[in-house]
């Protein structure tokens, strides 16, 4: 599994990927995020989670720098102890909630493992 | 054709936990509206339902066709709206294109959602399967989006906590005065203050509850509003728009691009500044989205709708009252009625039916938000004398 984000004809990079970018371009490469280390913007640790979901649940927007593009991701934290400016690195979990437990099906198209973000 | 719509009738049920299921739920709403605005089922040519999971919720689905079967509109054309919770705005601005358009020469508009028979968590869940799946996957909630572009927002413009249990300590003031509200309870800034952590820096005062309920309005021409009515409101400006589906692909996570480019559409279409607007709407879902709502539709500069909070611009005997009706927040939230409630309570407003709570008012906005921001839309209402 990689961390894929996409770059754009214009030169503009997302995560995760769409078809399109922002202003209608297509997609020319994709960038595996996982290799990077990137800087919390926000975050929180949410008490209230559904079904399936770790109780605390803390959560953060971490920026990455792309060879001078900016592009955000959002997941889950290691640890609760956290802080605007931290520095981080994505770190593969198989499974960041329980499959099936909530309102999507175990065996659909929705994806079960990924990436937390680790201070480093 | 016509350029001119008019709101000739409203309705909402007591919002709260209701033992009654969708369908009952619209039809009570759907039925006083009728009553309300003096027209005969037979008249009605288009229903319209927001309604963003009855499937999901109750196992429910077709319901714009059982409403018009329990209120005997039959042959009308009828079809259910869903923006998430933009449901009821969306549904407004259906409403307004069936006139407008000349489609139809009275039509019904009917919100409503049942959501209370499930656990906090089951409902929790539902709402947020309107993210992405690379969002989902992480478990993260719309009240997780609302703790994490607070903090953003709270350090960037070094706001003071307290002003987000301000909006809180005011909805809930405001609550007390609308015997439809689910809570009928003022708090103090203390209370929201020491209230358990939802969404860090968060707190339950933070969030709309959990609710059933449903609102209706009627919506006809100007000419044939004349027949049924002589106080009634005129849809000026109305607009919608779209944001990012993920959330932290915006540019910037402090400005709802939706909010910015609907508000712009509905002031352009009535010819209006927010200068003009007596009383507003907005959708505190969480109490950082009236601040969000109030910049981007231009109450406030950039970074500063926190201090109209802290000194009591947004009251109920303010310079602009916002949520006269509570807000989500304390009137509660059924996701299809809440947009729909909205326009109900400007419509209240400016025909001087909104009792304890009544304010001064010529033209009213109501901003509608679905998901976090996702899809806007913004109605202008003013009143026709």
């Amino acid at each position: 599994m990689t961390m894929e984000a996409y770059r754009y004809e214009n030169g503009s990079i997302s995560y995760p990927g769409h078809p399109r970018g922002r202003d209608g371009s297509n997609p020319v490469e994709t960038i595996d995020l996982s290799e990077y280390t990137g800087e919390i913007l926000t975050w929180t640790t949410s008490t209230a989670t559904p079904p399936g979901v770790r109780a605390p649940n803390t959560l953060a927007i971490v920026e990455f720098d792309v060879d001078g593009t900016a592009v955000r991701a959002l997941g889950q934290t290691t640890t609760d102890d956290v802080e605007i400016g931290m520095e981080v690195t994505p770190v593969y979990t198989e499974e960041l909630r329980e499959p099936g437990v909530g309102i999507k099906a175990a065996d659909g198209p929705q994806e079960w493992d990924g990436y937390r973000f680790e201070p480093v | 054709m016509t350029d001119t719509v008019a709101v000739i009738g409203g309705s909402m049920t007591k919002f709260g936990q209701r033992e009654e299921w969708i369908c009952e739920l619209l039809a009570e709403a759907g039925n006083a509206c009728l009553t309300d605005a003096g027209v005969p089922p037979e008249a009605v040519e288009h229903l319209y339902v927001s309604n963003m999971s009855s499937g999901e919720f109750e196992g429910q689905t077709g319901i714009m066709n059982a409403l018009a079967h329990d209120l005997g509109l039959m042959p009308a054309y009828s079809q259910r709206v869903d923006q998430t919770s933009a449901s009821g705005g969306a549904g407004i601005y259906a409403a307004w294109q069936s006139i407008a358009s000349g489609a139809s020469e009275m039509t019904l508009l009917v919100g409503g959602e049942k959501m209370t028979h499930r656990s906090t968590a089951e409902a929790t869940d539902i709402i947020a399967s309107c993210t992405h799946p690379a969002e989902y996957k992480h478990g993260v909630t719309l009240p997780s989006f609302a703790g994490l572009t607070a903090r953003m927002y709270l350090d960037r413009f070094d706001a003071p906590r307290e002003s987000l249990a301000r909006v809180a300590v005011k909805n809930h003031e405001n609550g007390t005065r609308n015997e439809n509200a689910q809570f009928q309870k003022e708090i103090t800034v203390e209370e929201a203050l020491d209230s358990p952590i939802i969404a860090d820096p968060l707190r339950l005062y933070d969030f709309c509850p959990v609710t059933d309920g449903s609102a209706a309005l009627m919506f006809c021409s100007v000419e044939v509003a004349e027949e049924y009515a002589d106080d009634y409101a005129i849809v000026s400006g109305i607009g919608g728009a779209t944001d990012t589906h993920v959330v932290h692909e915006r540019e910037d996570p402090t400005t709802m691009g939706g909010v910015v480019k609907s508000s712009e559409q509905a002031f352009e279409m009535a010819d209006l500044t927010p200068d003009d607007i007596d009383v507003a709407e907005l959708h505190d879902m969480f109490t950082i989205l009236e601040f969000l709502q109030m910049e981007g539709i231009g109450f406030a500069e950039k970074g500063n709708a926190w201090e109209h909070a802290m000194d009591g611009r947004t009251k109920l005997d303010g310079e602009l009252p916002i949520n006269p009706s509570g807000g989500l927040k304390s009137k509660g939230h059924p996701l299809g009625a809440s947009g729909v409630a909205q326009g109900y309570e400007i419509y209240e407003q400016l025909v001087g039916e909104a009792g304890d709570r009544q304010v001064s008012a010529e033209t009213g906005l109501a901003c509608n938000v679905g998901g976090f921001g996702n899809c806007v839309i913004t109605t202008i209402l003013e009143a026709n004398q």
